[in-house]
């Protein structure tokens, strides 16, 4: 219990690095899925999903009013699922692998919805104080910034706490009675997330001259290295 | 999302109110000092600028926030009315990109201190808004932060250690990013009404392009290296890897054929859900 509660804890901070502060992009996920996955002692499985995660996230960007999903505290639930099973230095295990994906893909779209809500629970905060805004009420204006942030955070620790107990048990579960061989689960679950990964580069950096003919070739030597490395 | 990709690769200049006009860099006065202690407190401040981001003030509460150390400077202190009027105006509405809210931060608490009229700055306040939010995003979103992704993801596929991988992503992106804001509020207090010079610095002009391209071809070499690691490093030239090296580039063009109508992320959790559907059950 304690655990848990200390996971929906480390997701509100990280939740809170989204926007509020300080945006120093510990909610990437390959920094928050790894340190999830460190929390329950498996740093390496909390790594692979997070750079798995971490194509996903390359496709949005995360663009001022726009609604976009909120991959920080997500990452932390994911991470923490992709240790269900896993030993301190090992690989995921493969069902629990594909769940934590699916389970952070849900938790960053229900954490992009949060955001809205909190950003209206700040209006909603602020409109009845707009008369002290104006006279230029120094409380009114350091208080407003406290309680979004407060809000914020209790906003990502909501959404780890909401996603991660229910994602346990679909780890577990799915890891005793996952069927499909380990090489080719895992091949399919990344070739998913680099396929996404590969069109966000591609659409990303288009309308620069040249970039397309740099990324294909670079994308062959890439592949070369792979296998002169082997 | 905003289409990004379709915005010019140089972003002019904001149009200023005609009397401030934008002038060389030689004719910027220093401005009064900023005493260490006060441009510490509003970079830390401005590293929460975005604390009380709402859909009706946007970020302007927290330029209020932000700016607040350098008004107690005026005079009658926290309790005289100039600083009350200036604190009201500087948390109005307002909208820039976080990081180099700064510029505005600096250059609009060196007005309120320098007791420029309320109209001026108000007009001045307004044609910052747009130029800031469309360069910034230009260059820390759509050009920093996937470069830095991108690193990190090639650390992951050459092996490093989950501390090396996170540790080595957070202090590229963060070397970038912190320089970027102590920039943008040394920058806006220095320039003052006339922080379109700033505006026009190359790194904020041209550091997309370039970033952008180093970008291509750290997508490039990091993706096969990645994605081999994160199958498990088999054999490369084994069924598996070669299937995955075949599929992959075939649902990237499926995606990118679908752009505008369907985000990768939404197929993604659709096909994955399948999956582990199919893998459980059958």
């Amino acid at each position: 219990m304690v655990d848990v509660l200390s996971l929906g804890l480390l997701a509100g901070v990280i939740g809170l690095d989204v926007v509020s502060f300080p945006q120093a992009m510990f909610s990437r996920p390959i920094v928050a899925a790894t340190l999830g996955g460190a929390f329950l002692g498996a740093p390496v499985a909390g790594l692979v999903c997070g750079a798995a995660l971490e194509c996903l996230a390359l496709e949005a960007l995360p663009v001022g009013a726009s609604r976009y999903p909120e991959w920080g505290s997500a990452s932390v639930v994911a991470g923490a699922l992709a240790a269900t099973g896993a030993s301190a230095t090992g690989m995921p295990v493969v069902g629990a692998f594909a769940v934590a994906i699916a389970i952070g893909i849900i938790s960053a779209w229900l954490g992009g919805w949060s955001m809205v809500r909190h950003r209206r629970l700040i209006a909603d905060f602020a409109r009845p104080r707009l008369d002290q805004l104006a006279a230029g009420n120094r409380e009114t204006v350091v208080g407003l910034q406290v309680f979004g942030m407060t809000a914020d955070l209790v906003r990502g620790a909501l959404v780890g706490l909401a996603m991660y107990l229910p994602g346990a048990w679909l780890a577990a579960t799915a890891s005793a009675r996952w069927t499909v061989s380990e090489d080719v689960s895992r091949a399919v679950v990344v070739t998913f997330v680099a396929a996404v990964a590969v069109a966000a580069v591609w659409k990303d950096f288009h309308a620069i001259s040249g970039t397309r003919r740099l990324f294909l070739i670079s994308l062959g030597v890439g592949t070369l290295w792979v296998v002169l490395r082997a | 999302m905003p289409d990004l990709q379709r915005l010019p690769d140089a972003v002019p200049s904001p149009t200023l109110p005609v009397d401030t006009p934008a002038i060389s860099a030689a004719g910027i006065t220093a401005g009064p000092p900023l005493p260490w202690r006060t441009r510490s407190a509003m970079f830390l401040r401005c590293l929460a600028i975005q604390g009380s981001w709402n859909y009706e003030l946007l970020v302007g509460n927290g330029v209020g926030f932000c700016v607040e150390p350098a008004l107690r400077q005026l005079p009658g202190g926290v309790d005289g009315p100039a600083y009350r009027a200036a604190l009201a105006r500087q948390s109005a509405y307002f909208n820039a990109h976080p990081y180099l809210a700064g510029l505005a931060v600096g250059s609009l608490a060196r007005a309120e201190v320098e007791l420029v009229p309320p109209v001026r700055i108000e007009r001045f306040r307004t044609a910052l808004c747009g130029p800031l939010g469309s360069v910034g995003d230009r260059l820390v979103w759509a050009a920093w932060l996937p470069a830095c992704s991108l690193v990190a993801l090639l650390l992951f596929g050459l092996g490093l250690s989950p501390v090396a991988v996170a540790v080595g992503f957070l202090v590229l992106y963060n070397v970038g990013h912190l320089a970027l804001r102590d920039w943008a509020l040394r920058a806006g207090w220095r320039y003052g009404l006339r922080v379109a010079t700033a505006l026009g610095h190359p790194v904020l002009q041209h550091g997309p392009r370039y970033i952008g391209r180093v970008s291509a071809v750290l997508g490039g070499l990091a993706l096969p290296l990645a994605a081999h690691r994160a199958i498990g490093g088999e054999a490369p030239l084994s069924p598996v890897p070669i299937g995955v090296a075949i599929v992959t580039p075939l649902l990237a063009l499926l995606l990118v054929r679908l752009q505008r109508r369907v985000e990768g992320w939404r197929v993604v959790l659709l096909l994955l859900a399948a999956f582990v559907l199919y893998s459980v059950v059958r």
